[in-house]
Order: structure tokens, then sequence, then C-alpha cells
């Protein structure tokens, strides 16, 4: 056990309980100190990661090991992959705490809201800096746990039918990985994530083996990951308030799933062992159809955030879909999609806020001509629209372009036909929004109608809104340049250190 | 020197059971410090030697067994002595408030308390089965008056009930032993493997069965937990927490006593064991679903103990390593947890005047840090990490897949998975806001609901806590793996 410098990772982990603790502790009147102790948190968080990536650059390493129970240790380091998913998450993380204290202000139980945001935010770090399946099931299960309240946040009664719902789902997608962690130790031991795995001496003989923990482990995060059929539970879960939405979708229980599958591939099985096993393709035809399958759904959602999640349903797919492909380019444009949809998706879920606490709009109907009305937010909105559909140059192509010629060079030529199907039908449950927005008639009812919040509180969500959307349009638009998601995907798959 | 602690252990408690008698409130606060305050500090100079030297006998009085008396401290006594240190010290803190020395209620509580006390660590030493029946005798007729002590009719009636099935209980284990003396002569524990080898197989058989039965009966070990449900849930809170994290794991400890170390290894142990598999795994699925239908809360944690305790049974036909680990690992972290609920559980029945989970609602503001320590703790109930709780059960688990166990598997699974079910159960209707206009209140605590809510938080933390820090424990654990297990 170090407590040093290499241990920078716990540290990490630890700014986000801490805050999530004093922040209980302060209880709910003292805004003022609970506001500066979350950003102080998350600003704390954003500096320790941008310290971690300087000197990752520079060549150190981080590593904590901490021995838990005979052969397995608590390990918790900082690889590149673990690099790109913290660096989102801290960055989105203080982007929407600024937009919560505007969204959730005067609202009950803000104390307890923001305390298992913290929460969940550390559980995030967790996953990402986890260096070993035992660990990374750990802060997976924290996961569920610390989201749950955001959930039933409301307290009202269809909230509590979602948070039952997320609760089934999520709990026996825990078992199914504890049960295939359990085989997986039991057959090899607790290997740490190394890329190309740590299995393929073991595989001759133990294919059966190797295949069902692969199927049952697979499942588990794809309940998270909502991959088909295991989805079900991610809209229901809009119940639940804007932030936590956002949050939800862009960084936090989805990208978790998601998270496991890529980490499942690359660093537990390894690509080539996962390929000679047959079980890519398993993962691929379910990536491809949870694709098409949650598009074809989101045309048919009347309800704006409903349809966002099921466009989520889609799009996170793409994640799993490239690192399955399992090409180079398939592999960088499944992982800088992590990003890509994250801040796209992020920017979305504020707008969609924005629209229901300034005009109380829900429905996709009711956003004709608002581009008269909110035209900042509605520009945003636009841009993430235009990037998830993979309009060029926006971040959604540079991830289409990767995934398609990957999978030609893979030599799976149907993915790109998956692809273009995709990319149809996110134009179709797109375009009409923005069609809405800009090009219809404002209905007079609609003219008439008053904010519904001040303007200092409505300056609070547009704010963090307009930062998203920009960084989003930089994530494509200067994506050739050092330091973008895509240097650090393609650094990762060029250089497998 | 170490020896004089060993029997401080017991004698201490005692002692301070006879000083509460007196008079006044200095008494009962002198009481408190000689028998509760000191635990820990004669634990420390035992703990070191047991590290040092592993498990000894200590010979009361010089007289040698078979003729005398022996103590005998090994890592699974002295696990067990550290939690009534622990437990039985926070549950003590938090009793002081409810029962002051010196008041009425305060007079009647503390003697009681320190025998119980003083009872279960005479228990968790004695290595001879009469002693054992003695302490055993005096751990129920210390508990009971405690049960009743909460005044109600159902508490009455409940202790009541848990009165006479006692001693049933105690009937049959006595009627066993003195089988066990008159077919092998001795009542030592550790020296009936070699004697019973020679005695009669029926009689024996009988006798162990009887023993078993009643040692079943008092660890309230499905079907025969019938007595645990009313009795846990209507005990004032510092007594149910005991109840269920201590006193009816005596009853357990002793059956391991006698199942691991005494029986000689063969036919009838492996019978036992397969049967108390059966009876755990019934347990924790019948408990579970008890517990997911009850509506009121400490009913709902008194279910979930008839549950964890299954856990404790399960696992024996194992008899590996890691499932001894596992074992004494869920002893601990259930201790804890269920200690922390029951206190929990208390200062929410205080702060609101009910415990019925329609009642339950806006706790979070209310009652916030009793609630906190509820979910804490029912998260390593449920065995979810980060808590002992999980470690224990996936040590289980681990040991149940390398023995190819699938039955035990499954029902270890669908367990977690109804524990899951209770415990957030009873947080969703802590969560719930029947109005969501109705105004915040604020914290209608004092500053004895506020102390006795962090005696609560404190045993929950220490339950999380125990799900990094398992490795000592662990490690020391298996130094004490029953001889027919593996060898030491």
């Amino acid at each position: 056990m170090n407590f040093g410098w290499q241990a920078l990772p716990v540290y990490v982990v630890l700014t986000s309980v801490v805050t999530g603790i004093l922040i209980f502790a302060l209880g709910e009147a003292r805004q003022r100190m609970r506001t500066a102790l979350n950003l102080a948190g998350a600003l704390v968080k954003l500096i320790l990661i941008l310290v971690m990536l300087l000197a990752i650059q520079t060549g150190a390493s981080f590593e904590f090991r901490m021995p838990v129970l005979p052969g397995l240790d608590l390990l918790l380091h900082a690889d590149r992959l673990t690099m790109l998913f913290a660096t989102l998450s801290a960055l989105l993380w203080l982007v929407t705490t600024v937009y919560a204290i505007g969204y959730l202000e005067q609202s009950p139980n803000r104390a307890r809201f923001f305390g298992f945001f913290s929460l969940c935010v550390a559980a995030t770090m967790g996953v990402a800096s986890a260096g070993n399946l035992f660990t990374f099931f750990i802060f997976y299960e924290l996961l569920t746990l610390a989201t749950w309240p955001l959930v039933v946040h409301r307290g009202t009664p269809e909230a509590f039918a979602a948070g039952r719902l997320y609760l089934t789902y999520t709990l026996i997608g825990g078992v199914l990985v504890l049960v295939g962690l359990i085989w997986l130790t039991a057959l090899a031991g607790s290997g740490d994530f190394i890329v190309g795995g740590t299995l393929a001496p073991i595989a001759a003989g133990n294919e059966a083996a190797l295949r069902g923990i692969f199927v049952l482990l697979m499942l588990g995060f794809g309940v998270k990951a909502a991959l088909l059929p295991l989805h079900s539970w991610l809209p229901r879960a809009m119940v639940a308030p804007a932030p936590v939405s956002a949050l939800l979708h862009a960084v936090a229980v989805v990208k978790a799933g998601a998270f496991g599958l890529v980490r499942l591939i690359q660093d537990v099985f390894g690509f080539e062992l996962a390929l000679a096993l047959g079980l890519t393709d398993l993962l691929t035809w379910l990536a491809a159809a949870t694709v098409i399958y949650g598009s074809v759904l989101a045309l048919r959602q009347s309800d704006l955030k409903r349809r966002l999640a099921f466009s989520t349903v889609s799009q996170v797919s793409y994640i799993a879909l490239g690192v399955a492909t399992g090409s180079a380019l398939a592999t960088i444009g499944g992982l800088v999609h992590l990003v890509h949809q994250g801040m796209t998706k992020i920017t979305l879920f504020f707008c969609a806020g924005n629209y229901a606490e300034g005009l109380g709009v829900h429905a996709v109907e009711e956003l004709d001509g608002l581009g008269q009305r909110m035209p900042v937010t509605s520009v945003c909105f636009t841009l993430g629209a235009l990037g998830m559909i993979g309009v060029p140059p926006l971040a959604g192509f540079i991830t289409k372009w990767h995934l398609g010629a990957g999978a030609i060079t893979a030599g799976a030529p149907w993915v790109v036909a998956v692809l273009a199907a995709s990319t149809l039908l996110n134009a179709a449950y797109f375009l009409p929004l923005v069609h809405r927005l800009w090009f219809r008639p404002l209905p007079a009812t609609m003219a008439a109608r008053e904010l519904g919040i001040s303007g200092r509180r409505l300056q609070a969500l547009v704010g963090p809104t307009m930062i998203v959307a920009m960084l989003a349009l930089f994530a494509g638009l200067l994506a050739g340049t050092p330091g973008s998601p895509l240097f650090w995907a393609q650094r990762m798959i060029g250089d497998p250190a | 020197m170490v020896h004089e602690a060993l029997i401080g252990l017991v004698f201490l408690p005692l002692l301070g059971a006879c000083l509460a008698v007196l008079p006044g409130r200095f008494g009962t606060r002198l009481a408190i410090v000689v028998g509760l305050a000191s635990l820990p500090f004669l634990l420390l100079p035992v703990t070191l030697s047991v590290l040092r030297e592993g498990a000894w006998f200590y010979t009361l009085g010089g007289w040698s067994a078979p003729l005398g008396i022996r103590l005998y401290v090994d890592p699974l006594a002295l696990l067990m002595l550290w939690m009534v240190a622990l437990i039985g010290g926070l549950a003590a803190a938090h009793a002081w408030h409810d029962f002051r020395p010196g008041t009425a209620a305060g007079e009647r509580f503390w003697p009681l308390w320190l025998l119980l006390t003083a009872a279960m660590n005479g228990l968790f030493l004695s290595a001879d089965l009469f002693n054992l029946y003695v302490c055993l005798e005096l751990v129920t007729l210390a508990a009971i008056p405690l049960i009743a002590m909460a005044g109600s009719a159902t508490a009455v009636r409940a202790a009541m009930r848990y009165l006479l099935l006692a001693l049933l209980a105690s009937l049959a284990y006595l009627l066993g032993v003195a089988l066990l003396y008159n077919s092998s002569g001795t009542l030592d524990l550790y020296l009936l493997p070699d004697a019973l080898a020679t005695a009669p197989a029926p009689v024996t058989a009988f006798a162990l069965a009887l023993i078993g039965t009643g040692l079943l009966l008092k660890g309230a070990v499905f079907p025969l937990h019938v007595w645990l449900p009313q009795a846990h849930a209507s005990a004032p809170g510092p007594v149910s927490a005991v109840l269920s994290a201590l006193v009816v794991k005596t009853a357990i400890y002793l059956l391991y006593r006698v199942g691991l170390w005494s029986l000689p290894a063969g036919l009838l142990a492996d019978g036992a064991m397969l049967l108390f598999a059966v009876l755990g795994a019934g347990a924790l699925i019948y408990g579970g679903v008890l517990a997911l239908l009850q509506d009121r809360l400490k009913l709902v944690i008194a279910y979930s103990t008839v549950a964890q305790l299954g856990y404790l049974l399960l696992a024996l036909p194992l008899a590996s390593l890691a499932a001894w680990q596992a074992l004494t690992y869920q002893m601990l972290s259930h201790g804890l947890a269920k200690a922390a609920m029951f206190l929990a559980a208390a200062n929410i029945l205080h702060a609101i005047g009910s415990d019925r989970l329609s009642d339950l609602e806006r706790l979070d503001q209310r009652t916030p840090l009793s609630l906190f320590a509820l979910a804490v703790a029912g998260v390593s109930i449920m065995g979810l990490p980060p808590s002992g709780g999980f470690l224990a059960k996936w040590l289980l688990l681990e040991a149940a897949w390398r023995g190819g166990q699938w039955g035990l598997l499954s029902v270890l699974i669908l367990g977690s998975l109804l524990a899951a079910a209770y415990v957030f159960r009873v947080l969703a209707a802590a969560l719930r806001r029947e109005d969501p206009s109705e105004a915040e209140d604020a914290e209608g605590i004092s500053a004895i609901g506020r102390r006795q809510a962090t005696y609560a938080m404190l045993l929950a933390l220490l339950a999380l806590v125990t799900g990094f820090a398992a490795a000592p424990i662990l490690e020391l654990m298996a130094t004490g793996i029953p001889p027919t297990w593996g060898a030491a």
C-alpha cells in the first residue's frame, strides 16, 4: 500500500466521497456553503485529473493496491482508457453541477440530491480507474446504489416505480457479473487489466468456461449499457430530474456499462482471444441490433426526453460495436464515441431541461417555433442533433467515419449498412425537431406564455448548456489536433502500452 | 497477566452486575465502567497472545481436565468476545440515554445487561459442556426480562413465549449432555472426540440429536425460529440489537463447537452438516420472503435476522478454509450491520412514534442520520459492496463454486436478491413524500437523539470498514479453522 503521489487515483475518488459526506453533514439549509463545496470538489477533482494527465504524458504511472481478500486486491490505477473516461466525467460533472444548482433552485431535498450526486461521481471515478474486475465490480455496484436515490428523487409513485424497475434490472445485472466474476476467479484468479488480456495462456481446454464467463459478464454490463433486450429501465428512468438524466446518459450509469464491455474485450479477454472464441460476433450482432432498434423506437416517441433516451440506447451501442468489430480504426471509433456521445447527449438533455423549465415544454409537438423564444438553447440543441446524426465535421461524423472504415478493414462490411441505416434513422428523428424549432411558426399560445423561471435562473441553465455544446462542437471540429478525444483514442490504440 | 485478563472477561461484568444492584447512580456508573468499558482493554493482551502463540487452554484453579474446568480461547472465541465488547459497548452507550443510571428503569436494566454480558463472555470461553449449559441458561434468563422491559403487552407475550421455548431447549440440551457424560465419561468439548470413539453409537447419536435440537431452538434456526421475530421486534432498541447481533449467535457458536470440534468425523457428522445446510437454505428463503411481507420496520429487521442466520449454517457441508473464513466473517459483519439497523430503527421509532412502513415517509428530513445508518447497514445485509457482508458473501460464493455446489450457489443468490428487495422496500418507504408541496419540517431531534443516531452510524460505518480491512481478520480466522476441516 502506498498513499503517496502514486495513489493519486484514490484521491480522485475520495474528493467526491468527501464532498458527498460534507454535503450530507451540512444539511438542507446551508445553501451557499453547499454550492461552494460542490464547485470546489468538482474543481479539485478536475485539477487532480489534469495533473495526472500531464504526469502520464511524461511517463509517470499511478497505482494503488490494497489486499482485501486472499488473492484479491483493491486496485486503482490510471491507464489511458482510465484517463479518457475520467477526464470526460470530471469535466462534465463540473458543468452538470453548475447546471443542477440552477435547475434545482428552491426545490426540496437538495442536500440529499447533491450528496448522492457526488457519491455517484465517486463511483464513476472508481469504475474508470479500477485496475481489475473485482475492483470494477465494487464500484459498479456502488454506482447502482448511489444512483437509485437520484432516480426516485421526486418521490412520486411514478418515480418509485421507475426506481424499482431500475433496481430490478441493475441488481440482477450485478448478480450476473458477480457469478461471472466468481467463475473467472475460480478458473484463473484475479488478473489486472492489461491491454490484450491475461486469459490467453489458459484458454486451451477451457473454451466453454471462458465463453460462459464472457456471456455472463457481457449480459451483466449490458444491463447498464442498455443493450437489447436489457434496455427497458433506461427510458423509464427519465422521470428523474434533467441533470440526473444528463449524467446518467452521458457519464455515469450507461457509460459504466459500456466501459465495462470495453474492459472486458480489451483488457480481460483481449480482442484476439475473444475473436478466436467467436465471442466478438455475438457482441457485434447484439450491438448492431440495439443501434437499429433504439433508433426505430426513438422515432415513435412524442415525449422529448423519451426520444432522447431511446437515442441513447442506440448511440451507446456504437461503443460496443466499435470495440467488438475490433480493427484498429473501429476500436478508435468506439472509444472516441465514449467521449463524443457523452458531450453531445449531455447538450441535448440540458436543452430538454431548459425547454421544460423555461416554457413547460415536454412534447415534441410543442417545439414549434421555439427558436425565436429560446434562441441560445435552440442553437445548442441543433448543434447536438446534427452532431448525433453525424453531419461532418461534427463529433458524430468522426465516430461514424472511423467505425465504418474500421468495419471494412475488419472484413465486416455489413456494419457499414447498419451505420448508414442508423444515420438515416437519426436524421429521421432529429431533423423534424430542428425543423420545428426554426421553420415552424410559433403558436400564439406559446408566444404569450411567460417564462416559468427568473432570468437569472435561466442564465444559470443556459450557460452550462453553451459550454457543453461548445465542447461537443470542438471535439468534432478540432479532432485532428493534439489533445482532442480522437487524438487520445489514437494514442491508445496506436501505442498499446 | 494474560490469564488474569481472560478471567476478568467473565468476572468483571459479573462483578459489575453485583455493583449495579447497589442503589443510587454511583453504583451503576461504576458497574458500567468495571464491567463494560474494561472489556476492550482486557481483550488486547488476550488478542496479542493468541496472535503470537495460537489458541490456548487455561485451567481454572489448577485442576486439570477431565476433573477440572478449563477455559479455551482461540480465534473464533476471540472474534465473538470482540463482538460482545464492541457491539455490546455501543448498544450500551445507546441504552445509557433510555435507561439512565439512577432512574427506576436504569436500576432494573443494568444488572441484567451486565449479567448478559458476563454470561456471553463465559459461554465463548468455556470448554466444558456443563459450564456451557450454565452460561447458555444465564444468557436466556438475562435476555428475557430485558425484552419484557419494553413494557408493552406484545413484548411481555413475546418474552413469555421465548421463555417457554428456551426452557424446553435447555432441557433437551441438558438431557443430551447427561447422556453424553454417561456414555463417554467427560464433559470437556475438546476431549470428547476421543471419548466418543469408544462410546456406544446409538446413545451418542441420540444425545447429540438432543443437544442439536436444543441449540437450533435457541439459535432460532428455521423452522424453530417462531419465537424470534416478535421477541426481537418488541424489545427495547439496544436489547434488540444485542439479541440479534450476539445472543442468537451464542447458540450458533455452540453448534459450531459441538459440531465441528467435538463430533468425530464420519457419517453422523456429514448427515448433521447436510441437515444444517438444508435448514440454513430454508431460513434464508423463508426469512427473506417473510421480511418482505412485514409492515413494521423492526419486524422486517427481525425476519432479516432469521434469514441471515441461514448463511451461518448453509456453508457447513463445504468444510473448506474459504467456507470457514466466510462463516466467521458473516458472523462479524451481520452482527455489526444488524445492531446498527436495530439501533437506527429504535431512533426512528423514538422520533416519529411509529415504525409502520406507511408512517415512515420523509425520514430523510426527519431522522437523516439514523436513516443513513439504516441504509449503510442495509448495504452490508444485502451483501453489496463495499461492506463486510459483501466480502462474506463473496467468500461463500467462491467456496460454493469451487466445491461445485450449484444448489447452494443459487440459494445464496436468491437470498441476496430477497435481501435487496426488503431493504430497498424500507428505503423507498422512507424517501416517500406523500404531498410534494408539503413544507419541510425542521429536524425535530434532540441532542440525545443525535447522539443515539451517532451510535447507530458508528456501527454501520464499522460494517462498511469491514468491507476493506478484511485481510488481517481473515488470516487470524484461518489459524482457527476447526480440526475436522483441515490442519490448523
